[in-house]
């Protein structure tokens, strides 16, 4: 995968001077700071943490997707050799851990006691000397399980004949977890029995997996003379996870160390807390030891948190001419066996009534019905922004459905619809207040880049000869984002506010040191946050370093996911940096014996207004606030700054994206011939940083609209528990991506900047699947679009793509 | 991580040490050649041999050759080297056509000719090869050295002629002067098993399909192959019509099975598809149409 360097609109950044060691001081383009370790092999991630005397643990999973469990014999498993511990659902009852609370108000089991309800889900957990002997008494358990029959298709999941899934609970009847709603449903109905054209569709964004390159896993350490329990952990939120481990423990919080070291990749995968890491931590309190247990790429793929399972039926309303009068949809979420989905509170849906999307219309209603089956829990995840995947891909497949019906240049209907500049700041009919944005620009900017108009005429072209092949498509996507969760007052995660700290440190000398509640996985904090001080304070970036992951050493904070953070920990960091930049002027007007209003700020410099050879330097400031300067009263000696950022508001990044594709009508291959991405973030810190997020959410939104699903068959068997089975696309599939942007800054963030790290993934899969159906000259079928799906879908038998294909 | 059940190993330093040894740990055992296959098996724990025999140090089975008449593999060639070979080029494009969609170069330089075809899994690429070209592999033992036509190589899934104490060491290849070959292959995805594939050879007389073999991967032909179909070619012109109706035979004959791959009648209808690609190139470049 390269990048075409395609000229941008919208402005480029101001140039910025350059450090000693060729950094911006600022914004730009700079290698990343930590890749000079991961370059040379010397990341340190959970599993390369091996502490004196540590032990191994394995989970067994279950084989059936729903069964009873009458017994477990762990005797044969005990009496192994290496073995030291055995720890069933029995055992965590007499601790009162044997089921944990999820995210979601909904309880989750951590060892089966009852019965296990997905296949792969945990039912005992080893301790031994090496992970080889856990490994193989593991197949000394023997469990007498009573197989009963499992709700695999969600469709079917409220029949009255269905099977109950949480039958534990007292008085619990269906499978349903709740019905849910947002928008004017009146309103909804007025349009649409007014409306020209009314088009109705149902579409299923399935069930996916974010898959990161490291699998899950945790060492913990329960110190038995300090009472002190250290965890290293895959996680993205460790502050969140250390509160949840106070809660659910019982532990002192003050007694609980979460380290986060290097994680290799998120996606949402990392935000909850997963039996395993229990088990390891009772393994540690069982054995006095540490415990690392580490997950298999088919337990990662089998248990952990999904993405999407979101089965909709589309309609939208419009005049003859084009105009969209309103939009509705009903959804049926599939939440698996437990509730575990990671969102804030009060959105049982996450933020998929973003769904009106882009464009301007009165009325809008969807209803939203989750329901339990046999399959692992989960739901928000790879890269989703909180269901703003499954919003996108539905709204912008329904405008392509109603340009089909109308015979429309889906552009075109899409550019007569997108919300003007001057109506922003612009509040949609669900609720949401778009902070800005300049929609019309980014299309067109993206329809400059692909020559939109040529690529229409070689189509028409090609369709004009009946031999034709391959088929040729053009896909388009527009989507609006919302990221940066909080505002804290509408948003929590299990009671916490979504705001988050962030501590800036100037040394005697003038470097400093940023800590962050954030967790990156990849995304470059090390760097980008080093030059968000860097654009404030004018320090070269490499005189920063960011601290993060460790709870001990950095403050509160909800953690990296749903894209939060550059706008709401960047925004504590840019704030951090002005309260220095602040500080350092009344330091240096005591310097310079001179009122702080007789100063002007140059980029790392105070100086005298008029006389431009009188200032302080940064870092002369930084050495008298530690020095015998005496200060003036009230001003604390020392330069550093606290911040706990509560956002106003969520940042509204937006793009513009065009796949062309090729597809052999006799194959079904798809070919992705080219992608176009215009991407509008606001400002870009570090544009190289940008557009490697880009080109990773490229790959897998067309992964996901080509090849990525977990489907499962009748009994509930997982259909994708390997990479063999769950196919990631490579390098092979991707083309050169083509990205552009327009800078339309946030009007609320300090430094106007936007999230990125998930717009690709959001925005990507309808693009590709809008091309894949304009080829086949089909107004609807799923993805993903294997060579079968698109097969079967030309002989208009499409394939249902979340089951066992018979 | 995923740990394999315990098992025991031995490094092989000679034919005669790996038969030996095969010989001594009895049906348990299990040559371990490129490990592509067998080592994820072990690792998910669904192969649990007890002794692995290593014969990655024989380094005489790993060779493309002249011999004679026939073109000669020794089994424990890389995918890689057999995608470089000037002397397959030269003869058998089929095999780089091939060899390009195997998995990928990792694999491709691990990977061994003789691994892919013991494996015998019911996609793979290059038993669909080598039963269109009608080679012949050579099966050694303490005893003898017995060559078993490839058409009658596989016993079925995952099962093959090989005995207990018995190591393939070379596959053997007629040259045909003049012939074209091809191949063609679905996939998901860069690197996944084939939907379905289909390479083929056709020798031409005087503008006539003088000889033809035709081979199947993934659609449950028998012994990857349909000789109904070569047999409705042999004689004939290789006009469209005629390699319509000989891929339509082999739509008919083979037994797809449904998977996460496709539908049966998807497959059926790739097979079809894939013959005919497959035979067309051929052809023409047996007709020195096309290089």
């Amino acid at each position: 995968m390269t990048t075409t360097e395609v000229p941008t609109a919208g402005g480029s950044p101001e140039p910025v001077p350059t450090s000693a060691a060729g950094n911006p001081i600022g914004f730009g383009r700079m290698l990343r700071k930590e890749d000079a370790r991961f370059l040379r092999g010397q990341g340190h991630y959970v599993d390369d943490v091996n502490l004196p005397g540590m032990l191994h643990g394995a989970v067994l999973r279950s084989s059936y997707a729903h069964a009873r469990i009458n017994a477990i014999d762990t005797s044969a498993a005990e009496a192994h050799p290496r073995v030291k511990a055995v720890i069933t659902g029995k055992t965590l009852e007499s601790l009162n851990l044997a089921w944990m609370p999820t995210l979601s108000g909904d309880v989750q089991s951590v060892l089966a006691t009852d019965k296990v309800r997905f296949q792969g889900q945990e039912v005992a957990f080893v301790v031994a000397d090496d992970e080889y002997a856990a490994r193989d008494a593991l197949e000394l358990i023997e469990v007498d399980y009573e197989p009963l029959p499992a709700v695999v298709d969600a469709r079917r999941a409220l029949d009255p004949d269905a099977a109950l899934v949480r039958d534990e609970v007292e008085g619990r009847t269906d499978n349903k977890i709740y019905d849910w709603e947002a928008g004017d449903a009146a309103a909804c109905d007025e349009v649409f029995a007014k409306a020209d054209v009314v088009v109705t569709e149902d579409m299923l964004y399935p069930r996916v997996h974010p898959a990161p390159m490291e699998t899950c896993g945790a060492v913990a350490h329960m110190d038995k003379v300090t009472g002190k329990l250290t965890i290293w952990t895959t996680t993205q939120a460790p502050h969140a996870h250390r509160t949840l481990y106070a809660i659910v423990a019982g532990l002192p919080e003050h007694k609980i160390q979460v380290i986060s070291p290097d994680i290799g990749g998120g996606f949402g995968n990392k935000v909850g807390i997963y039996p395993g890491y229990v088990c390891a931590i009772v393994g540690s309190i069982v054995t006095g030891a540490p415990v690392k247990w580490v997950e298999d790429r088919s337990e990662n793929l089998m248990s952990t948190s999904f993405a999407r399972d979101y089965h909709m039926k589309g309609s939208i309303a419009a005049t003859r001419d084009g105009r969209i009068l309103g939009l509705q949809v009903d959804v049926l979420a599939d939440h698996g066996a437990f509730n575990g989905v990671a969102q804030p509170t009060k959105f049982p849906a996450g933020f998929f009534h973003i769904f009106t999307g882009s464009y301007d219309y009165p009325a809008a209603h969807c209803k939203v019905t989750a329901v339990y089956t046999n399959k692992a829990p989960g739901g928000v995840a790879y890269a989703c922004s909180f269901r703003i995947t499954e919003a996108v891909y539905l709204v912008e497949r329904m405008v392509d459905c109603l340009a089909f019906e109308l015979k429309m240049d889906p552009a075109e209907l899409r550019m007569k619809n997108l919300l003007r500049p001057e109506q922003f700041p612009y509040t949609t009919p669900t609720g949401w207040e778009y902070d800005s944005g300049n929609y019309p620009r980014a299309l067109e900017e993206s329809m400059r880049i692909a020559g939109y108009e040529e690529l229409r005429a070689e189509q028409a072209a090609r369709r004009a000869d009946p031999a034709g092949k391959p088929l040729m498509g053009i896909g388009i996507s527009f989507f609006t984002e919302g990221v940066g969760a909080g505002p804290r007052k509408h948003m929590d995660i299990l009671g916490l506010g979504m705001a988050d700290g962030c501590e800036l440190r100037l040394h005697p000398t003038g470097k400093a040191q940023l800590r962050l509640s954030v967790q990156t996985q990849g995304q470059g904090h090390e760097t980008t946050f080093a030059q968000i001080v860097s654009h404030v304070l004018g320090i070269p970036p490499e005189d920063i370093e960011v601290l993060h992951g460790d709870t001990d050493n950095t403050p509160f904070g909800l953690g990296t996911y749903g894209s939060r953070s550059t706008p709401v920990s960047g925004a504590a960091a840019a704030v951090a940096a002005q309260r220095v930049r602040d500080k350092a002027r009344v330091i240096a007007a005591t310097a310079l014996e001179c009122s702080p209003d007789d100063l002007e700020w140059e980029h790392g410099r105070w100086r005298v207004k008029g006389d431009p050879e009188q200032g302080k330097t940064i870092q002369e400031i930084a050495f008298a606030a530690h020095g015998s300067l005496e200060l003036p009263e009230g001003v604390e000696g020392h330069l550093d700054a606290s911040v706990v950022y509560d956002p106003p508001n969520l940042t509204y990044p937006f793009g513009a994206y065009i796949c062309v594709v090729d597809v052999d009508p006799d194959t079904g291959e798809v070919k992705v011939r080219r992608f176009v991405a215009v991407d509008d973030c606001g400002p870009r810190i570090n544009p190289m940083v940008v557009e490697g997020q880009v080109h990773g959410g490229l790959a897998d939104g067309l992964g996901m609209a080509l090849m990525e699903v977990i489907a499962f068959d009748e009994d509930g068997n997982n259909l994708g528990g390997s990479f063999m089975d769950y196919l990631l696309p490579t390098s092979m599939e991707c083309p050169s991506w083509e990205l552009g942007q327009t800078v339309t800054p946030s009007p609320h963030h300090p430094i106007g900047t936007k999230g990125v790290g998930e717009s690709a993934t959001v925005g990507s899969p309808a693009a590709v699947v809008n091309a894949v159906l304009d080829a086949l000259q089909i107004r609807a079928a799923d993805m993903p679009f294997t060579p079968a799906a698109v097969w079967r879908a030309l002989q208009g038998r499409p394939l249902r793509t979340d089951l066992a294909i018979e | 991580m995923q740990v394999p059940a315990p098992f025991d190993y031995r490094r092989a330093h000679s034919l005669d040490e790996a038969v030996a040894l095969l010989e001594r740990h009895g049906p348990d055992a299990r040559l371990l050649a490129g490990g592509h296959s067998l080592l994820p098996m072990m690792k998910l724990r669904l192969a649990r041999p007890e002794t692995l025999v290593d014969i990655n140090d024989l380094t005489e089975l790993d060779y493309v050759r002249l011999d004679g008449d026939e073109i000669a593999i020794g089994a424990l060639t890389r995918h890689a080297t057999v995608l470089a070979s000037a002397l397959l080029a030269e003869h058998y494009p089929i095999f780089a056509e091939a060899e390009a969609v195997i998995a990928d170069p990792l694999v491709r330089n691990r990977g061994t000719v003789g691994g892919s075809l013991c494996q015998a899994d019911p996609a793979e690429d290059l038993s669909g090869v080598f039963a269109a070209l009608r080679g012949r592999a050579v099966v050694h033992s303490s005893a003898e050295n017995r060559s078993v036509a490839l058409r009658e190589f596989h016993r079925g899934p995952y099962e093959t002629a090989v005995g207990d104490g018995e190591i393939l060491v070379e596959l053997r290849v007629p040259v045909r002067p003049g012939a074209g070959s091809a191949y063609e292959k679905v996939e998901r995805r860069a690197g996944d098993w084939a939907v379905a594939a289909a390479g083929a050879f056709v020798q031409l007389r005087d503008g006539v399909v003088a000889d033809v073999g035709i081979g199947l991967s993934a659609v449950g032909a028998d012994h990857f192959t349909c000789p109904e179909a070569e047999d409705a070619l042999r004689g004939q012109e290789p006009t469209a019509a005629r390699i319509a109706e000989a891929a339509a035979i082999c739509r008919d004959r083979c037994e797809p099975t449904a998977d996460q791959r496709g539908p049966v009648d998807f497959k059926r209808h790739l097979a079809e598809v894939l013959v005919t690609r497959a035979l067309t190139r051929a052809s023409r470049r047996a007709g020195g149409a096309e290089a």
